[in-house]
């Protein structure tokens, strides 16, 4: 039975009609044609399918979109600034090549994002192979991923760093 | 999947006249089983009753005992720093559950309502003697239990929390299934004032049990020399593709030991 919730996406407050059955990944491509998360396995095993809601990064192949009623979901493509300036993470991934074929990358982002968020300025090498465990790549042998990560999670505690300090100033 | 209603109590009570109301009906936690049951179409309930709006989450720390809601997820349990401090068992084993995602979205609740065989959680509940809080009586540990994916839980009957008293030392060692992250021998080792408590998971087709031989062991002498002689009898264990019997019943005590030798 089809039924109205509410969430916000990347900033913005939809209104959507979506079955019991309906995924929140069924939601996000299939309603509001946010295809940059992917489907890899339908199993909860890949992570292809990675997005944050109020903040946690979860499997949206694994939550009902009527779970995430009232809620903020955050997918890949909210996360560039407005003048499509990427992310630090979404740049360091092309620096550093983190990506070949690239089905995997949008998961991989949204977990590394939620990695870096949660370290509070202080992630290993051994913290973001652990933290990637539930994000499959079947390219890259990860190593590449990685090194985004840590340089992302640098690059993002300097930026803290810099702003706390004109903060004090 | 099939499609279904999907319910969205505001209580506990709600939700138990809504299993009463709807004979097909099954309850909702995280969904990190219940989804892909569904998709696999395992279940096929006329209606879903989402628990997450029925104000079942959050930790409270007694002096003896810290109470965790049903709808608490792993991550929350793994970073809770008192139950870090107090019941370090608990904090690893919530921290090793599935991967990170999954964490953030299962439950204790789920976890202990669906009893599989190779959870973590039901090891934590048997070896802590924990009891388990429903919306009408509360359950011991030792009763709860009752073989694969079977609890003592009434059809309509809703776990509100559990309730882990603290123990002087706690530990679990996980031997972990290499794909599927859960456990192929999980063994939690909980010392109290009234006794030792082991715990074993994933070894058994009748999911979670006791072992005796080691409590008994390891009450004269807590320490990882005083179980390396103890065997498991292998009759009764899963012996599949993944590891025979045999294999599992090793588990059990190399597990066992390393729980006692890295107890805190």
């Amino acid at each position: 039975m089809m039924e109205a919730i509410q969430l916000r996406v990347n900033g913005e407050v939809r209104s959507v009609d979506v079955e019991g059955r309906t995924l929140l990944v069924e939601l996000l491509r299939d309603k509001l044609g946010l295809t940059g998360t992917h489907v890899g396995c339908d199993t909860s095993q890949c992570g292809a399918c990675v997005v944050h809601v109020d903040g946690d990064s979860v499997k949206s192949c694994t939550m009902l979109a009527r779970q995430a009623n009232g809620r903020a979901v955050t997918t890949i493509e909210g996360l560039a600034g407005d003048s499509g300036e990427l992310h630090p993470l979404q740049a360091m991934f092309r620096e550093h090549h983190g990506l070949q074929c690239g089905f995997c990358t949008p998961g991989m982002i949204m977990s590394g994002v939620d990695l870096i968020h949660k370290s509070f300025g202080e992630l290993s090498e051994r913290d973001v192979r652990h933290g990637l465990e539930g994000n499959i790549c079947r390219c890259t042998g990860y190593h590449n991923i990685v090194k985004a990560i840590l340089a992302a999670a640098a690059m993002m505690a300097g930026d803290r760093e810099i702003s706390a300090k004109s903060a004090d100033a | 999947m099939y499609d279904f209603e999907f319910l969205s109590p505001h209580s506990v009570a709600e939700a138990v006249a809504m299993l009463r109301d709807h004979e097909e009906s099954k309850l909702l936690a995280g969904g990190q089983t219940f989804i892909p049951v569904l998709k696999q179409r395992l279940s096929r309930p006329s209606h879903v009753i989402d628990l997450s709006g029925a104000g079942l989450a959050g930790i409270s720390v007694l002096s003896d005992r810290v109470v965790i809601g049903a709808m608490t997820t792993h991550a929350t349990v793994a970073a809770h720093a008192v139950i870090g401090e107090r019941i370090p068992g608990i904090s690893r084993l919530a921290s090793w559950i599935g991967d990170r995602q999954v964490r953030h979205r299962g439950t204790i609740g789920g976890s202990l309502a669906n009893n599989d065989p190779t959870a973590c959680y039901p090891s934590a509940v048997l070896a802590l003697n924990a009891t388990i809080k429903t919306d009408r009586r509360t359950i011991n540990a030792d009763d709860f239990f009752d073989g694969l994916f079977t609890t003592a839980l009434e059809p309509d009957e809703v776990i509100e929390a559990v309730e882990f008293p603290i123990p002087e030392k706690s530990n679990y060692a996980k031997f972990r299934h290499p794909a599927s992250r859960y456990a192929m021998v999980g063994v939690f080792v909980a010392k109290t004032g009234s006794g030792v408590r082991v715990a074993v998971t994933g070894a058994s087709s009748n999911g979670v049990f006791r072992h005796r031989a080691m409590e008994l062991a390891l009450s004269r002498d807590w320490s990882a020399d005083a179980v390396a002689e103890i065997e498991t009898p292998s009759d009764d264990l899963n012996d599949d593709h993944h590891g025979s019997a045999a294999y599992r019943a090793h588990l059990v005590n190399v597990m066992t030991r390393r729980a006692v030798a890295g107890a805190l």
